[in-house]
């Protein structure tokens, strides 16, 4: 349960081994936060040693975003193991490369699987949980990629289109329950899921895109930026006439 | 059956910070409460008043929330025991205004009337006579509490079940709701207070004022502005009072001596800008308030609502923290530290702690009751934006000194303190777990303070 002071207990990750989420959770953790789920594909065998040093205590639980049945056991396992959720970050997700894709179609779709309706049954699996217990936060890793979607990673930037579409509906079907959703687009940042991708104007790290989280959760925000520049970027972006759009190089 | 609405209502306590979402029922009457005991869901069940609290004791996430403001109906004073018989929803402001028409108050009051008697009970509530009276549970001569397990029991401070009555005073209506109350009332001559002022110019004149003349007053209370600089840091403004004689009246006022005027004529705006109330308004606000005060001041006959709940006049006055709300924080610790006492308040002042309502109380004996806030020493309250930066590592930087003190903090104000801490500050918690296990073994009453300090 989120304190007075905007301090939470209890952490759920999504896509444990996220760099962006683990920034996330460590802030989080620096904030007070005590317990943390760490769920990903096999477990986290070996939490963060900066979690542990900041005196969280880590739980590592199985989680497969392509299989959908298993995902409400997910989140009744995390309940399990800390109690009530107070926030959970979606952050799982794959990058891959855009020729790749139109080489292989089933291999697009598998990520758009990962990227898009993975979170579907996530987003709705935890939304249950948090209406049922009448608080917490459902931070979602949408991306600018899906504010307009470009030529260039047309897979991957679709796929965070439906997501980021998922997340505000389902925030407003959450609204008056006490749980709510926060939709993170942060810009390009450099990770290893991104090492192989030339950086864009606008880059933001981790912390920063963490630091932003952190924020919105206090404040109540129902959108976050990272950094907070690519709002009136992308209110721009949209506006650009199509054929100059297409040309874009990233 | 009260009607159940389906839709959850968003609650928060008077700080309106972290709210949580419950279905809110209205019972009127002890079997619609029983009944709604009996009900409870997976989430539980909690009793709440008129939500004066200020953290998140009168909440319960995903579970039902008794709105006890409809257990009202008859009052009953029976002059002769000195006492009267209250529902538990009816508030302090309609108490305080039956009582006084007939020549009575009550035996505590707490700086609002805004509260109802079982929420008033369930906190233990103290007042500005706390060094001579002791705090509401020493007055309460009985209790009826329904139980989870749906009984209706009367509980007395020497009854069969002593124990229980002792949890239940402080015990923020975890053990039970309280439908009905017997209290012991005060015969007074008049709604007026005999008041005498003093304006002090340091902490160490404010401390001193206060440790020498407490005991010549029923009610004393210091209002200290934390942001003055230097060595005016703690300069205040001490009020001590008696209850007015008639004969303490100006004749123009002995005329009527019960009359009670207990409006509020005031409203704060629904909607205030974050950040009004910051170091520089407050800061102004202080030296007005201070300035205004007299330097001394003796025999001042002021009204019973003036004295005693200033706030009251100023409706919703929590609005002006902003969106983001307010914090209180609010401990005692023991005479002797004196020490940490002005640490705390040295930290607050350079924090630059925008606190309009400082307030600084020397405290008496206690009740008994296992979680019951009170104890004899310096109890201190400020209030405090919640967004007001690292406010949340300087409060626990503060529970840190306090437990080093041996001193603690307010259930009925918190809504941030860790588990660990409270635990360490309530050495009686293990006892008071003791009887809760035993009335309500199922688990049926929660509520999102005891879910986050692991009360239960």
């Amino acid at each position: 349960m989120r304190d007075s002071v905007g301090t939470v207990r209890t952490v759920l990750l999504l896509g444990g081994r996220s760099e962006i989420g683990l920034a996330i959770v460590e802030r989080l953790v620096r904030e007070g936060a005590r317990e943390v789920v760490l769920a990903a594909r096999g477990g986290v065998a070996e939490p963060p040693g900066a979690l542990t040093a900041l005196g969280a205590k880590v739980h590592s639980l199985e989680f497969d975003a392509t299989a959908p049945d298993t995902h409400t056991a997910t989140v009744d396992a995390a309940v399990a193991l800390v109690g009530d959720l107070d926030v959970v970050v979606d952050a799982f997700g794959v990058l891959g490369t855009q020729s790749d894709y139109e080489a292989d179609p089933a291999a697009a779709a598998r990520a758009a699987a990962v990227n898009y309706t993975g979170h579907v049954s996530a987003g709705l699996a935890v939304a249950a949980r948090l209406r049922e217990q009448g608080h917490g936060a459902l931070v979602v890793l949408s991306s600018v990629a899906g504010v307009r979607v470009r030529r260039f990673n047309f897979v991957y930037g679709s796929a965070k289109a439906g997501l980021d579409g998922f997340a505000q509906g389902l925030a407003d079907s959450l609204h008056g329950s006490g749980a709510r959703v926060l939709v993170v687009r942060p810009g390009y940042v450099p990770t290893r899921m991104s090492a192989h991708v030339d950086p864009a104007p606008f880059p933001a790290t981790p912390g920063r895109v963490a630091e932003a989280v952190s924020a919105g959760l206090r404040s109540g925000a129902t959108t976050v930026w990272a950094p907070r520049v690519l709002a009136p970027v992308f209110a721009g972006m949209r506006l650009m006439p199509r054929p100059i759009w297409r040309r874009l190089g990233r | 059956m009260a009607s159940q609405p389906e839709r959850p209502v968003l609650l928060t306590g008077w700080g309106r910070t972290a709210p949580t979402a419950a279905r809110v029922v209205r019972p009127r009457t002890a079997a619609q409460v029983a009944h709604a005991l009996a009900d409870a869901g997976p989430r539980g069940v909690l009793a709440r008043g008129l939500g004066r609290s200020y953290g998140d004791a009168a909440q319960a996430a995903g579970g039902t929330v008794l709105d006890c403001t409809g257990l009202t109906g008859p009052i009953r004073l029976d002059a002769d025991r000195g006492e009267v018989t209250v529902p538990a929803g009816a508030s302090f402001d309609r108490l305080i205004a039956h009582l006084l028409e007939r020549g009575y108050f009550v035996p505590v009051t707490p700086g609002t009337r805004q509260v109802t008697v079982g929420g008033a009970i369930a906190a233990d509530v103290h007042g500005k006579n706390h060094h001579a009276d002791s705090s509401l549970g020493a007055h309460v001569r009985s209790l009826t509490l329904a139980a989870p397990t749906g009984e209706a029991l009367t509980l007395t401070p020497d009854g069969p079940d002593a124990e229980l009555f002792r949890a239940t005073l402080g015990g923020m209506g975890l053990t039970g709701v309280i439908t009905e109350a017997t209290l012991a009332v005060l015969p007074v001559e008049t709604s007026y207070m005999r008041v005498d002022t003093d304006r002090t110019d340091s902490l160490d004149a404010t401390l001193d004022l206060m440790a020498r003349t407490d005991a010549d007053y029923r009610y004393t209370v210091c209002w200290v502005d934390l942001l003055a600089r230097g060595s005016a840091m703690g300069r205040g403004v001490l009020t001590r009072a008696d209850h007015a004689g008639l004969r303490d009246l100006p004749p123009a006022l002995r005329r009527a001596p019960l009359r009670h005027r207990a409006g509020s004529p005031l409203a704060a705006p629904p909607w205030a800008p974050p950040g009004l109330l910051n170091s520089w308004t407050v800061g102004a606000f202080n030296t007005v308030y201070r300035g205004a005060a007299p330097r001394r001041r003796r025999g001042e006959a002021q009204p019973i609502a003036g004295f005693f709940h200033p706030l009251d006049a100023v409706r919703d006055w929590n609005r002006l923290y902003g969106p983001r709300g307010l914090v209180q924080y609010q401990f005692v610790v023991p005479l002797g530290a004196e020490d940490t006492l002005v640490r705390i308040m040295e930290g607050l002042s350079r924090a630059g702690a925008p606190s309009f309502l400082t307030v600084l109380k020397r405290l008496g004996e206690g009740t008994g009751g296992h979680l019951s806030f009170p104890r004899p020493g310096w109890t201190l309250a400020v209030d405090l934006p919640a967004d007001l930066p690292g406010l949340g590592r300087m409060l626990r930087r503060f529970d840190e000194r306090l437990l080093a003190a041996d001193g603690r903090l307010y259930l009925a104000k918190d809504g941030r303190a860790d588990a660990e801490t409270v635990h360490a500050m309530y050495p009686d918690l293990p006892a008071w777990r003791k009887v809760r296990e035993r009335v309500d073994p199922d688990g049926v009453l929660v509520s999102d303070l005891a879910r986050r300090l692991r009360l239960l």
